[in-house]
């Protein structure tokens, strides 16, 4: 079997006196799409977190493409550039046009040519819908156009995976769409995503598989559509009921 | 009557003007890339580098100003550093100003949302990398209000360096009112002074209050 592009195995943290994550294992192979839901502060983000270093962990191991992620090691920023981050608020560098937050990357962290940067630049901007928007500032677009800069940013590292935290909870309902159908596109073209989400309509039809982590533990995990429709674990069933039906 | 001691007067107060512009430019530079490392010393991360400024930054607020002087231009010439007045002045103002300059970097630092640390950091930049990029650029908008109030500020205590000998605005004006005894038009004129040259850098900092606001 290929060495898979994420590996966590045993994977404990602490906050403090706070036990966050109790031992998580899981594997996400290349080109698979892992949704994580779960109620909030069950570790889902921090799961994330921990994936590339913005978070240390405190027991167990977490592996990208094969090498041990820690976050006080010279190889951080390698593997940080393997796996590209999406954030919930967008994380958009205000002092620069979405052009510019997109090649900031690929320009001054990986050293590639501005001129070729930019033209890379210019189509990942055209893939996400926003050709138009270049030279535009964050603060003069939307939470959407935002977000999807942010996926444009996230792509030209050329990562071998995704991190999406939440990337759809920060935006008004009717921008909600624009960001998944660009994710949904990522996905049928073969990107290795992981996605923390609320959005189980987007889960159902997108993800390869599903993790529903509630106190810190894997509860349950199973092919999306098995797990979202049949859950077999009381507290999944409890939480999809919940968060399906919410009055 | 004023106007005809004025043009008497004003060539000999417009040496102490160089001298005061020269102290103050020169501390402000200082200070301002003193204030700068201090500033990232303690927001490093490094533990020891951070208390070792913090510690530095109380020494220097707890000092008079006068004090640093006197020890700077007194002092060292015992331990076998000697500076020309000039020198001490720059060396001293700046710093002690220093120690401001870098309270105000800090804030504008730890000002700026900590996803943008995280946006920097998951593109795998390092840590100097990030302030030079994503940090300071950002940081810079908000430091440069209080930034344009410590260059009043120093303009003003350029005239400390009178205390060590320093001809300056301050020391000229006194020199001359009392051996001419013409206090009124000497004083008048060095306040007019440092007024004309406060006003364009009030005029700064207002510009760039309003440009900070945008």
């Amino acid at each position: 079997m290929a060495t898979p592009v994420i590996e966590l195995v045993d994977v404990h943290k602490h906050f403090g006196s706070n036990h966050v994550l109790r031992g998580i294992n899981a594997t996400i192979a290349k080109g698979e799409v892992v949704c994580i839901i779960g109620p909030s502060g069950s570790g889902k983000s921090t799961i994330l977190r921990c994936i590339n270093g913005l978070e240390a962990y405190d027991g167990g191991v977490v592996r990208v493409d094969g090498v041990l992620v820690d976050r006080t090691a010279p190889t951080i920023a390698s593997i940080r550039t393997h796996v590209s981050m999406v954030f919930q608020r967008f994380n958009l560098f205000p002092h620069r046009t979405a052009l510019e937050n997109v090649i900031e990357g690929p320009v001054f962290v990986k050293r590639e040519p501005r001129d070729i940067a930019e033209v890379r630049g210019r189509e990942l901007l055209a893939r996400v819908g926003l050709a138009d928007k270049a030279d535009a500032r964050p603060a003069q677009l939307s939470g959407g156009q935002m977000q999807r800069v942010a996926i444009a940013r996230a792509l030209a590292m050329q990562p071998d995976a995704i991190l999406f935290d939440e990337p759809t909870s920060a935006l008004d309902p009717e921008l909600v769409g624009e960001v998944l159908s660009v994710m949904r596109t990522l996905a049928e073209e073969g990107m290795t995503m992981a996605v923390v989400t609320h959005e189980m309509g987007f889960a159902k039809e997108v993800a390869d598989r599903v993790l529903f982590i509630d106190g810190g533990v894997i509860v349950e995990q199973g092919p999306a559509q098995q797990l979202l429709t049949e859950p077999t674990h009381p507290r999944t069933q409890d939480f999809l009921r919940r968060v399906l039906r919410p009055i | 009557m004023f106007w005809t001691e004025s043009v008497l007067f004003l060539p000999i107060l417009l040496e102490g003007l160089r001298l005061t512009v020269i102290v103050t430019i020169g501390s402000m530079l200082l200070s301002t890339v003193l204030g700068l490392v201090w500033a990232l010393m303690r927001v490093s991360g490094i533990k020891w580098l951070a208390l070792f400024a913090t510690g530095l930054v109380n020494l220097i607020r707890g000092i008079p100003i006068i004090v640093q002087l006197f020890y700077i231009y007194f002092v060292l010439p015992e331990l076998g550093i000697t500076l020309s007045a000039v020198q001490a002045a720059i060396i001293g103002l700046g710093i002690a100003y220093s120690a401001y300059q870098s309270e105000n970097f800090r804030a504008g630092i730890e000002a700026i949302d900590h996803g943008q640390i995280e946006a920097a950091q998951s593109l795998g930049m390092g840590w100097l990398m990030m302030m030079r990029r994503v940090i300071l650029p950002q940081a810079v908008k908000i430091v440069l209000p209080p930034y344009g109030n410590t260059m009043i500020m120093m303009l003003k205590d350029s005239s400390q360096a009178s205390t060590i000998t320093v001809a300056e605005l301050a020391l000229k004006g006194q020199m001359l009112a009392s051996s001419t005894f013409k206090y009124s038009t000497v004083f008048t004129l060095v306040a007019l002074l440092y007024l004309v040259m406060s006003v364009p850098l009030i005029l700064l900092v207002g510009w760039l209050e309003r440009r900070a606001k945008k």
